[in-house]
């Protein structure tokens, strides 16, 4: 992981207005994310999560502060459309729906939606979509419709058509949400494979905890504000301070929370469930010399 | 329940029909209506008939599939039969004379001419459009062959794009109305019986979610297309590039040599039943 800024995210405000009041969703947001990372972003509905999502690709536009990607400042009023459309190709993004945002009535004419629209020569498309589909371990579908794919599966068809577009960073928003456990398994997994193979910078909007153990670093963001930005380990080591935010911590970190509040001396920086079998390992013998 | 009911009743295969180009398959289709309206004379209708049948094998299609697609409208067209049977009035003495209908030769053959032309017709169209082409390639065609129209500013790929959209969406929309169906029968609903009105009520509660759920996804798709770089027909490549083989050629001048025979026949048949 190289340590070269690709998002700089400078006193960043946005708002949404409706009739009678100015919502505040993102208040002087300062934030840099480095090229190759896997950061999760946490944080509970409403906190502004989302929205920041879509002003990295110029889906909205901020009511004052600078984005900066890899050096672009994309907040810049003179920006042309086509580099507009540019930072959308480097900046993918996968939303929480499946079924709404598929285009096509044949997965691999799906996955080819991205560099059609990008002009992209046609063997060059078709050279992309079978590399994108070979990535992800779809292309057995590759003809078949949507409509009769599981939801992981759609959700990799989705991706894949992100992919197809070689982008450098792909954000997820709440991608894994409306998945049963195996497609989340299966998303995630493709999700770790896009970030520790193929280099990608990975943005994934969460509520799933253990999901966020995977990445590199956590943040949390509460009421537009970031209040938490660490390792996992560091940021879910606090319990009290997530759980005052709405937010939960993995469910085993919890439980060596709550062993240490009833006095028992144990570490609380506990994330998965190896590493909680192997701190109990260690607390025993401790236990039995002790009495 | 809604599951079962297949859309656009394209039947996947490889034959010859099915690998033909849209653009050559929807002016065939085209070039035959115009061909059978034209067609005067028995012989050109026998060989109508047999072109029909030479496609259906091509195809290789069931029968049954095929006879299902006349199924339909066979009362339509057995009404028809009979209305130009009985009100067609010919120069001879009619056949049968029940004072307001009669019967006349030419009625006879006009009835058997207007069955022959729509069953030919639809048989045809079925077997050429429906049957063995998939909706987007249909639509992929429609698009290419409108698209000289785009010159005149007619917005042909978004029509082209939306109804590619539409056919997506059919699958996805009608398992969310049993979705809601079932939600609603849960709480009591009562879809299956009362006269027709009463059904028709009954049907709002599924209806109203239906369109609100439609319009929220019709917000997302077109975030998730504008994220994926859509920004409508300018500057769009296309994956699969449509190239007219040998076999669409071969293709187009059967249609065409047909076209010439049922002019022939027009013109130098006479002396055989001309209707």
């Amino acid at each position: 992981m190289s340590n070269t800024p690709f998002i700089q995210i400078e006193n960043l405000n946005f708002s949404y207005e409706d009739e009678s009041r100015r919502m505040a969703v993102l208040k002087n947001l300062n934030l840099t994310i480095e090229k190759g990372s896997f950061v999760a972003i946490l944080g509970h509905n409403g906190s502004g999560k989302s929205t920041l999502a879509k002003l990295l690709n110029l889906m909205l536009l901020p009511d004052s502060g600078r984005i900066l990607i890899d050096g672009v400042d994309i907040t810049d009023e003179n920006l042309s459309e086509d580099a507009l459309y540019e930072i959308r190709r480097r900046i993918g993004m996968v939303f929480q729906n499946p079924d709404n945002q598929l285009v096509a009535t044949v997965v691999e004419e799906d996955i080819a939606f991205g560099p059609e629209n990008l002009g992209v020569e046609p063997k060059e498309i078709r050279r992309r979509v079978d590399e994108a589909m070979e990535l992800l371990g779809i292309s057995e579908y590759a003809k078949h419709s949507p409509a009769k794919l599981s939801g992981g599966q759609k959700q990799r068809v989705a991706i894949a058509g992100v992919i197809a577009m070689l982008p450098e960073c792909v954000v997820f928003d709440e991608a894994t949400a409306m998945l049963d456990p195996k497609g989340r398994e299966e998303v995630m997994n493709a999700i770790t494979m896009l970030n520790r193979e193929k280099g990608i910078t990975v943005i994934h909007i969460t509520h799933n905890m253990e999901e966020a153990v995977l990445a590199d670093r956590v943040i949390v963001i509460h009421d537009g504000e970031i209040v938490k930005d660490g390792t996992p380990r560091s940021v879910f080591s606090d319990v009290e301070g997530l759980v005052s935010r709405e937010l939960d911590v993995p469910q085993v970190t919890q439980l060596f929370h709550l062993l240490k509040t009833r006095g028992i001396s144990v570490t609380t920086d506990v994330l998965t469930e190896e590493e909680a079998v192997k701190a109990f390992v260690d607390l025993y013998p401790e236990k039995n010399h002790g009495k | 329940m809604l599951k079962d009911v297949t859309f656009g009743q394209y039947f996947p295969g490889r034959s010859l029909l099915h690998r033909l180009d849209p653009r050559i398959k929807i002016l065939s289709v085209i070039l035959l209506i115009v061909w059978i309206f034209m067609a005067e004379h028995i012989l050109s209708y026998a060989l109508l008939l047999l072109t029909c049948i030479s496609l259906i094998l091509v195809a290789k299609l069931p029968l049954k599939t095929v006879f299902r697609s006349i199924r339909g409208i066979f009362i339509i067209l057995l009404i028809t039969a009979l209305i130009n049977l009985f009100l067609t009035k010919g120069e001879g003495k009619p056949l049968v004379d029940w004072g307001v209908f009669s019967i006349y030769e030419e009625g006879i053959w006009r009835a058997i001419k207007m069955f022959l032309r729509i069953t030919i017709l639809l048989i045809m169209t079925s077997v050429v459009l429906t049957y063995t082409t998939s909706p987007i390639d249909l639509t992929d065609g429609i698009e290419r062959l409108l698209s000289p129209l785009s010159y005149l500013h007619v917005p042909v790929h978004d029509f082209a794009m939306m109804m590619s959209i539409a056919l997506r969406f059919i699958p996805t929309l009608i398992e969310e109305t049993d979705k809601i169906m079932s939600a609603q029968k849960a709480r009591g609903a009562d879809f299956s019986s009362g006269g027709i009105v009463k059904r028709i009520k009954a049907l709002l509660p599924v209806l109203i979610p239906l369109f609100i759920s439609a319009f929220r996804r019709a917000e997302e798709l077109a975030t998730a297309m504008e994220c994926r770089c859509y920004r409508g027909g300018k500057g769009r490549t296309r994956m699969k590039v449509l190239h007219m083989g040998v076999h669409d050629i071969l293709f187009s001048v059967w249609m065409l040599a047909l076209g010439a025979g049922v002019l022939l026949i027009n013109h130098f048949a006479y002396g055989l039943v001309g209707f």
